[in-house]
């Protein structure tokens, strides 16, 4: 009883909320390394694309609320992702008609097109607040829980609550789902394979046919994809706010970094290891320990290795001793 | 040529000199608020109040013979201490104003004052910035506020949760000077009435996840949580992750996280929790409610009176000086805020300038029951207040 206390109060606070959450930055670390090797640049947009991509998808489930659609428990946004995607889709083609391709034309040095997708991201900044605002909105509808810490508790007789929200539930099946449909898309389709022919050797690929406008247009359909899906992923789970979305190019690029800039495996890797650690490491054991300790030997500290004001330095040491003793990331990406 | 330069000059100064005879008629006030950031939901209806007082000020025509108060809002940004610096430099630079209804948040507050207040010798009344640690800062006699330091808010808290039988919290805060003050000094108060305080943790405004800082706080646990943050900001993020996983059902909530969205964000999920926010039951409250509604702006939103009445009172101050000018009337805040002398309610202000000129006393109440102590800050009366099925209600003044 004492050590299924212990697990449950374990999973409440650690290994569910870290789970979305790493699922979450998985997908948004996924983005940044298509992009990173494909088209061989860093998109500092990407955190604004996410908000851009979830914007659409409010808009389009308030519309559905409004008209009396919904999913029954399941959030109506996921009846709106695909308009989200699609708009997206026609907004990052667009810019990359706009923009990116003359750069890509003129061949420029990637540090160039890095600086051209922070101004990119101020003009998606800007264009989301314009029609959404700054503030915080919330469209999650549906039953918010799968299961209740209260329920949990009078269903098993335990004293530890365990709750499980249905966007957490959701979050992680659908980032399963992502995953095994982009690696089956990237190994084994025959556009995939001419995407990834081009991210190892961008002449080879050029000489066998392969047409890069095709390859290009690929790619940022799926980034768009994969944006939206994190962003209203995201969104569901806590709430929308442009702001929050523009934050989280952080921990996205160190989990992208850390798993090796390029490699998808990686990026996934990436998002879990940045989660945990910023969830573990500063988390107080006193509870979990106090069911396991033996009577008379419960802790009476709290048991925590730092405060929780390091949580972001945490995940930020792990990036640096990763690029210093594999300069590539854990599964070996493209070098910086 | 040297005398020409010196002809120059001498028209320069002498057409500046016309420049500002002819404009004796207009005062103007800067209203220094964060119109963006974390607390821009509340500043709008803070400003309103402001220029509600200015309005009632000019129309009376009994202000320093007959001026106008002619109102500048510039952004404070609450958090951005270098922005809300250059926005005081304006201010006073290149608007000329006379006196700040501002700022409002305590970090900017502080650096406004010290590197634009002082040196420009302006005066500043403060509507919102509570940090204790700005009854100590060096201002020359030129800062005031209308609202509490929280090292009162403290005391108020500690007695809430004595009345209501919380002996055990959990404490998080909003890192920056509001959040770190108020933290500590209701951890000193509580702990000096016997109550234990399990944990106390930083959380940073607008980041993507708090299930970090959820997890420690459970783990230390408490009978409730006090959330020392912003209702816009991270506050809401912490409450709802606690809310979510079960850590905690009650929370007690400072001024900083009272809010209609709130009520929004939570409804009846947060019933049985509480909080405190200055406030006042004196009549001087329910007329400015009237006040607000009549000018079309919500009066029962945070910090309205007390902007009202900081804005009041520079003005006042200047009726009573005779003068518009800081360096004079800096020593008559006091004075128009305290007793002795005929009490000033919203809406009359009329009168206390009439009894000003006529070189009587005032004793301003105003919306907030104003009275000024120490180095020239509110005494402070609070609201306590509580969640009953979804709604935020009034339990009693404090």
């Amino acid at each position: 009883m004492e050590f299924l206390n212990a697990l449950v109060a374990l999973s409440n606070f650690v290994l569910i909320p870290a789970t979305a959450y790493g699922a979450q930055l998985a997908l948004g670390a996924l983005g940044v390394t298509l992009i990173y090797g494909i088209l061989r640049f860093s998109n500092f947009a990407h955190g604004d694309t996410m908000a851009f991509g979830t914007m659409v998808t409010v808009l389009v489930t308030w519309a559905f609320q409004n008209a009396g659609i919904s999913l029954g428990v399941l959030p109506t946004a996921l009846l709106a992702l695909p308009f989200g995607i699609a708009a997206t889709a026609l907004l990052v083609l667009g810019t990359d008609k706009l923009v990116y391709q003359f750069y890509r034309k003129q061949k420029a040095a990637p540090v160039i097109l890095v600086i051209v997708s922070i101004g990119v991201m101020f003009i998606m900044n800007g264009l989301v607040r314009f029609i959404i605002g700054p503030d915080d909105q919330r469209f999650a509808d549906g039953e918010r829980f799968i299961i209740t810490a209260r329920e949990f508790k009078t269903m098993t007789g335990l004293s530890e609550g365990l709750a499980l929200r249905t966007t957490q539930g959701i979050t992680i099946v659908t980032a399963v789902v992502v995953v095994a449909l982009l690696f089956w898309f990237l190994n084994h389709s025959r556009t995939g394979k001419s995407m990834r022919a081009f991210s190892d050797n961008e002449d080879l690929a050029l000489l066998s046919g392969i047409n890069p406008d095709r390859v290009v247009a690929i790619t940022w359909i799926i980034v768009a994809a994969l944006a939206t899906i994190a962003g209203v992923l995201y969104g569901l789970d806590k709430s929308f706010k442009p702001f929050t979305y523009f934050q989280l190019l952080l921990p996205i690029f160190a989990s992208a970094i850390v798993g090796g800039l390029g490699n998808p495996l990686g990026a996934i890797v990436g998002g879990f290891v940045i989660a945990f650690s910023e969830v573990t490491v500063t988390y107080a054991w006193k509870k979990v320990l106090t069911y396991l300790a033996p009577e008379g030997l419960e802790p009476n500290s709290l048991v925590q290795l730092l405060s929780t004001d390091y949580k972001f330095a945490v995940s930020f040491v792990i990036l640096i001793i990763v690029l210093l003793f594999r300069p590539t990331g854990l599964f070996r990406g493209k070098s910086v | 040529m040297k005398k020409f330069l010196m002809a120059t000059a001498m028209s320069a100064v002498a057409a500046s000199g016309a420049m500002a005879a002819s404009h004796a008629g207009e005062v103007k006030l800067g209203i220094l608020l964060g119109f963006t950031g974390p607390i821009e939901s509340l500043t709008p209806s803070m400003a309103s109040g402001a220029e509600l007082a200015m309005k009632e000020v000019s129309d009376s025509g009994a202000f320093l013979g007959g001026s106008t108060v002619m109102p500048v809002r510039a952004d404070g940004t609450c958090v951005d201490a270098a922005a809300a610096t250059a926005a005081a430099e304006r201010l006073i630079t290149s608007d000329g104003v006379k006196g700040i209804m501002g700022s409002d948040c305590s970090g900017v507050t502080g650096a406004v004052l010290a590197n634009v207040a002082v040196p420009n010798g302006i005066v500043m009344i403060s509507p919102s910035a509570t940090s204790p640690a700005l009854s100590a800062a060096e201002d020359n006699g030129l800062f005031f506020r209308t609202s509490p330091s929280d090292a009162r808010q403290g005391a108020v808290l500690t007695q809430v949760l004595m009345d209501r039988g919380v002996k055990e919290v959990a404490l998080t805060y909003t890192n920056n000077d509001y959040g770190k003050g108020l933290a500590d000094s209701f951890q000193s108060a509580f702990e000096a009435a016997g109550g234990s305080v399990t944990l106390s943790t930083a959380h940073e405004d607008g980041k993507a996840d708090y299930s970090a800082e959820v997890g420690a706080l459970a783990s230390a646990g408490g009978e409730a949580l006090v959330v020392a943050g912003y209702v816009d900001q991270g506050g809401a993020g912490v409450v709802r992750a606690s809310l979510d996983s079960g850590a905690f059902d009650t929370f007690v909530f400072p001024d900083g996280m009272i809010g209609a969205a709130l009520e929004e964000n939570f409804g009846s999920d947060i019933d049985g929790s509480f909080g405190t926010v200055p406030g006042t039951d004196s009549n001087g409250a329910t007329m400015m409610l009237d006040m607000a509604a009549a000018a079309g702006f919500t009066g029962d939103s945070p910090y309205v009176g007390e902007s009202y009445d900081a804005a009041a009172l520079i003005m006042l101050a200047m009726q009573a000086a005779g003068s518009a000018e800081p360096a004079d009337y800096q020593s008559k805040v006091m004075d128009v805020a305290n007793a002795p002398g005929e009490e000033i309610f919203p809406g009359e202000l009329e009168k206390a300038l009439k009894i000003l000129a006529e070189g009587g006393d005032i004793d301003y109440v105003g919306a907030t029951a104003v009275e000024l102590i120490g180095p020239g800050e509110s005494a402070g009366s609070y609201r306590e207040i509580e969640f009953k099925d979804g709604k935020m209600e009034t339990a009693r003044y404090r």
